[in-house]
């Protein structure tokens, strides 16, 4: 993972006009946590956003000054900033099925 | 050279970071821990994040030491219009970068649980911080926070641990305020992790009466007063009231000031009392406390000092009027701003309430008396010994600045009179005592000096007047069943004066007797030296005679020798020496 960059656009290309789902990860440094975490989150969004999202990754220890944005804490941090409402994941999203319930993807059914 | 032998000295002191809170540098004798983590525990509404925003505005104004504040539930523009109340322009240390305002908020419903994790965000924060400014001091209030705010309380206390390491090691004097627990002292156990020192912030109400407390529970490696002193949040900030001064190191004075009354001075070594020492003035009902109080603020302010003088009981304009039907006129004084009155009832508010506003009459008028009348009357604003803390507290200060001060003290009739109501007579230097005696169907007031420190003073029993012209003390007239009073003194001065009347004719008398004596001794002085004289003559008569004769009888042996031709030799042995020395008288 490179993360020399505030903003690193990660998605595919936009192949189906829809809501586009703004993702923005949180890390401090490239710790197996963060690693983990990015990791988990592509395999996530490959499988349930299909090229309808965008993860922004921001690393803390190169620019501390963003954590007071979106009142982060932990480490690492999962912000969907759109679709609305605002919804923080925390850990390395290492448990499927709650970074679902927590970006709203698990389907109802 | 071999190894020098190092006397064990105490290991070094740590150093403090002084809050520039009134009153807790002196208990903690300097300040915080420097560089190290400060828990302040208390419940709701207790002051912690007062005290901790004070830490940091004082750092940054008086120390130079920029701060950090994070708060994890009031947001920046409330604690700023918090801390206005206390007179701290926080908006405007924030804006000259002395102060780094960080407002965390955590919803716990936003937040969603997917593993494992840590809070480096917030050491990147705090450190962001801490480095924007240069800060030394951080304060973190309250942390708990974070324990309604995170799930995972096992991840949350490992980083909690970390986080005062952390804190440690980046060398900043940290305040962290949590709430108090029903058994511990802290809700979460936070004290587990900050073991430098705790200091426990109370609220407690008896008697209606609410008052703050504070006590330094621990404070690792230092030397610190244990007790719970009363503080109390101001308009000028917390000010904690250390009752146990730790020091009795005052200046003493050897002035005297005089107590108003001239003879009453004259049973005090002659002089009064020493400057600067403390006087209780204890007595029933109706004694004269407020006017012998009166009477020596007079004299004080008539010799141009300031005088400040607490009434509990009384209006100013009451006092004034009063004391101008015994002859003190205090309205000219209080007009040239020498004598300043400050009423209140006392239970207007609570002790350490009048203590603080008492302190600040006094610093702002500078007296050099200060009488408070009575003492008393504080008692019911607080329970005896916050009283007595007050007024030795009240008093350390007083005696500090070199401040005579007056207190008095209502006895109640049937108490043991010696004794104070609140103890505190051990607190003071000297010590008057009114009373009032009945008998003869009349009550009439005594005065005794029961105590005056560092003088030799009168232990007579003094009966004393308060009339038109004040107070005078009368003479003492000591009758068989001890001092006379009232009518009883006036019959004895009469009785006194009829048997002087008496003794002086009886003196007059012995003195004709005697001169009748000596002109008898005269008359027969003259009869004997005249009989002496008669014989003296009659003396100088027979020697002349003797003298004749010899004279003839030796001019007839001589020519009787001539006659007869005899030797020369033989007319000298012939008359005897002591015929001749006769002859001469």
């Amino acid at each position: 993972m490179k993360t020399k960059t505030a903003k690193r656009p990660v998605s595919g290309a936009r192949r189906r006009p829809g809501k586009l789902w703004q993702l923005r990860l949180y890390v401090a440094g490239q710790t197996s946590k963060s690693l983990a975490a990015f990791s988990n989150l592509k395999t996530i969004c490959e499988n349930h956003l299909n090229g309808r999202y965008r993860i922004e990754v921001i690393d803390l220890v190169q620019q501390p000054h963003l954590s007071k944005g979106d009142q982060i804490l932990a480490i690492p941090t999962l912000v969907r900033k759109l679709p609305q409402p605002v919804r923080k994941i925390i850990g390395d999203l290492s448990d499927t099925e709650q970074v679902l319930i927590g970006l709203d993807l698990r389907p109802a059914d | 050279m071999k190894n020098r032998f190092h006397p064990a000295f105490p290991a070094a002191r740590l150093p403090r970071c002084p809050t520039g809170v009134q009153g807790l540098d002196e208990i903690t004798n300097g300040g915080l821990p420097r560089g190290r983590p400060t828990l302040v525990c208390g419940g709701a509404g207790c002051g912690k994040t007062l005290f901790a925003a004070e830490f940091l505005v004082r750092g940054a104004t008086q120390f130079g030491e920029p701060g950090v504040f994070m708060a994890f539930e009031e947001t920046e523009a409330e604690l700023k219009a918090n801390v206005a109340s206390l007179g701290f322009d926080l908006a405007d240390l924030i804006r000259r970068k002395r102060i780094v305002f960080d407002h965390i908020r955590i919803e716990r419903g936003e937040i969603q649980e997917t593993g494992d994790y840590d809070l480096e965000g917030l050491f990147v924060r705090l450190n962001h911080a801490i480095d924007s400014i240069g800060a030394k001091r951080v304060v973190l209030d309250t942390l708990e926070a974070l324990f309604a705010g995170l799930p995972n309380e096992a991840i949350l206390r490992a980083e909690l641990r970390r986080l005062f390491r952390w804190l440690k090691d980046k060398g900043v004097s940290a305040v962290i305020t949590a709430e108090r627990g029903r058994e511990q002292l802290t809700r979460h156990g936070l004290d587990e992790y900050v073991s430098d020192c705790v200091i426990l912030l109370d609220h407690r109400v008896h008697e209606s009466i609410a008052t703050r407390h504070l006590r330094v529970v621990k404070y690792r490696g230092a030397l610190h007063g244990t007790n719970e002193f009363p503080f109390l949040i101001g308009d000028e900030g917390l000010s904690v009231l250390p009752i146990t001064s730790l020091g009795l190191n005052h200046k003493v004075s050897n002035g005297r000031v005089s107590t108003g009354i001239p003879r009453l001075d004259a049973m005090l070594s002659g002089r009064g009392f020493f400057r600067g020492s403390s006087i209780l003035l204890t007595g029933t009902p109706g004694t004269g406390k407020t006017s012998f109080g009166a009477c020596f603020a007079q004299a004080a302010a008539q010799r141009g000092e300031r005088v400040l003088f607490f009434s509990f009981e009384e209006s100013p304009n009451q006092i004034i009027r009063n004391m101008r039907s015994i002859g003190l006129s205090l309205e000219p004084l209080v007009q040239r701003n020498l004598l300043r009155f400050h009423s209140a009832r006392p239970t207007l508010y609570g002790l350490e309430m009048h203590l603080a506003t008492m302190f600040k009459e006094i610093a702002t008028f500078k007296p050099s008396v200060v009488i408070v009348d009575p003492l008393t009357s504080l008692l019911v604003a607080g329970t005896d010994s916050e009283t007595k803390g007050m007024v030795t507290r009240l008093m350390d200060y007083l005696k500090g600045m070199q401040i005579t001060s007056l207190f008095t003290s209502l006895t109640h009739g049937g108490h043991v009179l010696e004794q104070s109501e609140i103890a505190m007579s051990s607190l003071m230097d000297a010590w008057l005592l009114l009373q009032d005696f009945e008998g003869n169907g009349e009550r009439n007031r005594v005065l005794y000096v029961l105590k005056a420190r560092g003088m030799a003073h009168s232990n007579q029993v003094r009966e004393f007047l308060i009339s038109n012209r004040g107070i005078d003390l009368v003479d003492a007239y000591i009758g068989p069943s001890g001092v006379l009073t009232g009518a009883s003194r006036v019959a004895q001065a009469a009785r006194e004066k009829a048997e002087a009347l008496v003794s002086q004719q009886e003196t007059a008398r012995s003195k004709r007797e005697l001169e009748r004596k000596r002109a008898v001794l005269e008359l027969q002085i003259a009869g004997l030296r005249s009989e002496f004289e008669t014989d003296e003559a009659e003396m100088r008569r027979v020697g002349e005679q003797m003298g004749t004769r010899t004279r003839a009888l030796t001019a007839g042996r001589t020519e009787l020798a001539r006659l007869r031709h005899a030797d020369g030799n033989g007319v000298g042995a012939g008359v005897p020496e002591k015929f001749q020395a006769n002859g001469k008288r």
